[in-house]
């Protein structure tokens, strides 16, 4: 079971697909990429997330070619690909607008790279039905973009960019302009697609939800600088500071500092009069040190009594809740005036709820439920 | 009641302004040249009815058109230079509204201003301004000689060239505005799709830029081609002796040879003629406006 791991990034003797070696692009005064380094291997999906204008666009323009970086090497398959033109890249691209050609049938779009590489006829046919069938769109081949629908047109920018078997794809933004149902369906879709082909995927997105779904690896990114790369769950379950946490998913922040307790566990003093936190971390910190204890609303109970053996419990008045049908959040205002938010699965209907608005609860987790950042 | 009015507005237009003139022209051209006031035969009379008049008007102005070969020579030669002068101001116009179509958004306003400011000068004024260029002792010839190109002065003005000139110059802005709206709406991602997926520069603009904005050539190209058919300020003023355009022709049968019933006949063949570009420019706008939809 162990041998079928994918996670060639924990291999010392693996070569990254690509290097990113100390890239740095300038637009005038603005830096748009500062001091990068980043290795993608083969076979990846590789997400770059980020708010929109941290870079990862420019990043992605950098790989296809559209852009120069201003300092540093970009290696594609070992090779510096500074001097070759976007036309001669091993490197597709799907674009954002899907930028299907407009006066071209279907067919006439996925074939479109392959004419340009003076394919025989006949493996164009072969290669057009093939692409066709893995995106099935056989039936829309004669048609033209304006005549099908969002979800296919999505597919045939899909089709034409995988058509010329390229070592490496990009997808900007793919989904962005689908709703949301068709969205989730196309994100399995996608990995599915990626799996058959073996093709290296690198997708830019805004969508922390799609960047956790679709990808192998997922690499926040802010003001042109990585932040934290990592497997979905390691993003979500141990950010490495408080943007991350923050930017991905729901969390609640508590500033405090930190005291040595134990062998990697930690006295959090977070307000006067209130017992100080327990909290273990494998970051060290020093006496006195301020952190910020981040902590998923899943992760935090909520009960009528006090229980008995939590490790960190707390008391408060529920102020909101957020009803979602499968789940509910309870937004729980501490004596401090800190809220807190606390998420329950809805295991039993709505009428039977224990808890109501004004009502004085508990809220407990455990030591090893939140992580410990530093400032 | 309102929507009558409002469909039957442009109705009495078209009626009273083309229509109206269109058959007066058209029982000109019917009737017999006349050395009297106006110039031709028969008049309308209540006393002799419509039966009379109508059995005085003939074909013969048509038939005469077929048979002395000016006319359908000049038909032919107007067709020729309408055909070659589009075809250079597309030569001239696709690069200038290309540039305009990817010039920085704040400039393109300016630029617009420019293509358009000519108009505010009367036409004739700015052909009369090309004789003094293209003179032997114009501004052209002057400066060519002073940087030393030539040594004798060319002779431009009253020649096929002069008129070249002077139809690509004047007719540009209808080629360029339509090129520029076209090249406009053009989708820059679609120029980088097609380099991506392998295109150079040059592929990519040739399969791409060029289709997309084919609608705009056309509609430019018609917009010059029709007006220039039946051109007769330019010809006129910068053509020589053997410039042969049928609105020349026209002109010298109306006021020269004061046979108004022939200059009617010629004037009803080329708006004949000019039917079928017009028809074919309709059809043009038409799928256009469906592929905007």
């Amino acid at each position: 079971m162990t041998a079928s791991v994918f996670e060639p990034w924990n291999d010392p003797e693996a070569k990254p697909l690509i290097h990113f070696q100390n890239v740095t692009k300038r637009y005038g005064e603005f830096t748009a990429i500062d001091n990068l380094t980043i290795d993608i291997y083969e076979r990846e999906f590789y997400a770059l997330l980020g708010p929109s204008g941290c870079g990862k666009t420019t990043l992605m323009r950098m790989l296809a070619g559209f852009e120069t970086p201003t300092e540093g090497k970009i290696f594609l398959a070992g090779q510096d690909i500074a001097p070759v033109p976007p036309n001669k890249r091993a490197v597709n691209m799907m674009f954002q607008s899907y930028a299907l050609f407009p006066h071209l049938s279907i067919w006439e779009n996925i074939a479109f790279g392959l004419k340009r590489e003076k394919m025989p006829k006949h493996d164009i046919n072969d290669r057009v039905e093939e692409m066709l069938r893995l995106t099935r769109l056989e039936k829309f081949a004669r048609r033209k973009p304006h005549q099908i629908s969002g979800g296919q047109r999505q597919r045939v920018a899909l089709a034409r960019s995988l058509a010329k078997h390229p070592k490496l794809l990009l997808l900007d933004e793919p989904l962005g302009a689908l709703d949301k149902k068709l969205r989730q369906e196309t994100q399995f879709e996608l990995m599915d697609i990626q799996e058959k082909t073996g093709t290296t995927f690198v997708i830019v997105t805004h969508d922390q939800e799609e960047a956790m779904t679709v990808a192998s690896r997922v690499a926040v990114m802010d003001h042109g600088k990585i932040i934290q790369v990592a497997t979905p769950d390691r993003i979500y379950e141990s950010p490495n500071s408080v943007y991350v946490a923050d930017f991905i998913g729901d969390v609640n922040l508590i500033e405090g500092t930190a005291k040595l307790n134990g062998s990697e566990a930690y006295a959090m003093s977070w307000h006067e009069g209130h017992e100080p936190l327990t909290v273990k971390s494998p970051n060290a910190f020093s006496d006195g040190q301020k952190c910020h204890l981040a902590i998923r609303p899943e992760k935090v109970a909520i009960s009528a009594e006090k229980p008995a053996d939590a490790d960190n419990a707390v008391q408060g008045r529920i102020l909101d809740i957020a009803y979602l049908g499968n789940i509910s959040t309870y937004h729980v205002e501490l004596p401090t005036g800190a809220v807190i938010k606390a998420q329950t699965a809805n295991t039993r209907r709505i009428a039977r709820r224990a808890y109501t608005w004004e009502d004085t609860v508990w809220l407990s987790w455990t030591a090893t439920a939140g992580v410990l950042l530093a400032d | 009641m309102r929507r009558f009015v409002l469909i039957a507005i442009p109705y009495v237009w078209l009626l009273a302004l083309f229509l109206v003139p269109f058959a007066i022209v058209l029982k000109i051209s019917l009737s017999d040249a006349a050395i009297a006031r106006p110039p031709y035969f028969p008049q309308f009379d209540w006393a002799e009815g419509i039966a009379a008049f109508i059995a005085e008007l003939d074909f013969e102005n048509f038939v005469w058109l077929t048979e002395d070969d000016l006319y359908w020579k000049a038909y032919l030669s107007s067709l020729k230079i309408a055909v070659i002068s589009t075809f250079f101001t597309l030569l001239a116009g696709y690069p200038i509204a290309y540039g305009m179509a990817r010039a920085p958004e704040e400039w393109r306003p300016t630029l617009m201003m420019l293509v358009i400011l000519p108009f505010w000068t009367s036409f004739l004024i700015r052909v009369y301004a090309w004789m003094g260029i293209l003179s032997n002792e114009g501004f052209l010839n002057q400066f060519l000689m002073w940087i030393g190109v030539i040594s004798e002065p060319l002779i431009i003005l009253n020649t096929n060239s002069a008129v070249y000139i002077g139809i690509v110059y004047t007719y540009l802005p209808f080629m360029i505005l339509p090129v520029y709206s076209a090249l406009e709406r053009l989708d820059g991602s679609l120029i980088e799709a097609a380099e991506d997926l392998g295109c150079s520069r040059l592929t990519a603009f040739w399969l791409v830029t060029i289709p997309l904005s084919r609608t705009g050539i056309i509609a430019g190209s018609f917009l010059v081609f029709i007006p220039v058919l039946g051109e007769f300020v330019i010809p006129s003023l910068l053509g020589g002796s053997d410039t042969l355009m049928i609105g020349k022709v026209l002109w010298e049968e109306f006021f020269s040879n004061r046979d108004w019933p022939v200059a009617s006949a010629v004037a009803v063949v080329l708006l004949l003629l000019l039917v079928i570009p017009i028809v074919l420019f309709q059809r043009n706008q038409q799928k256009q406006q469906e592929a905007e939809q």
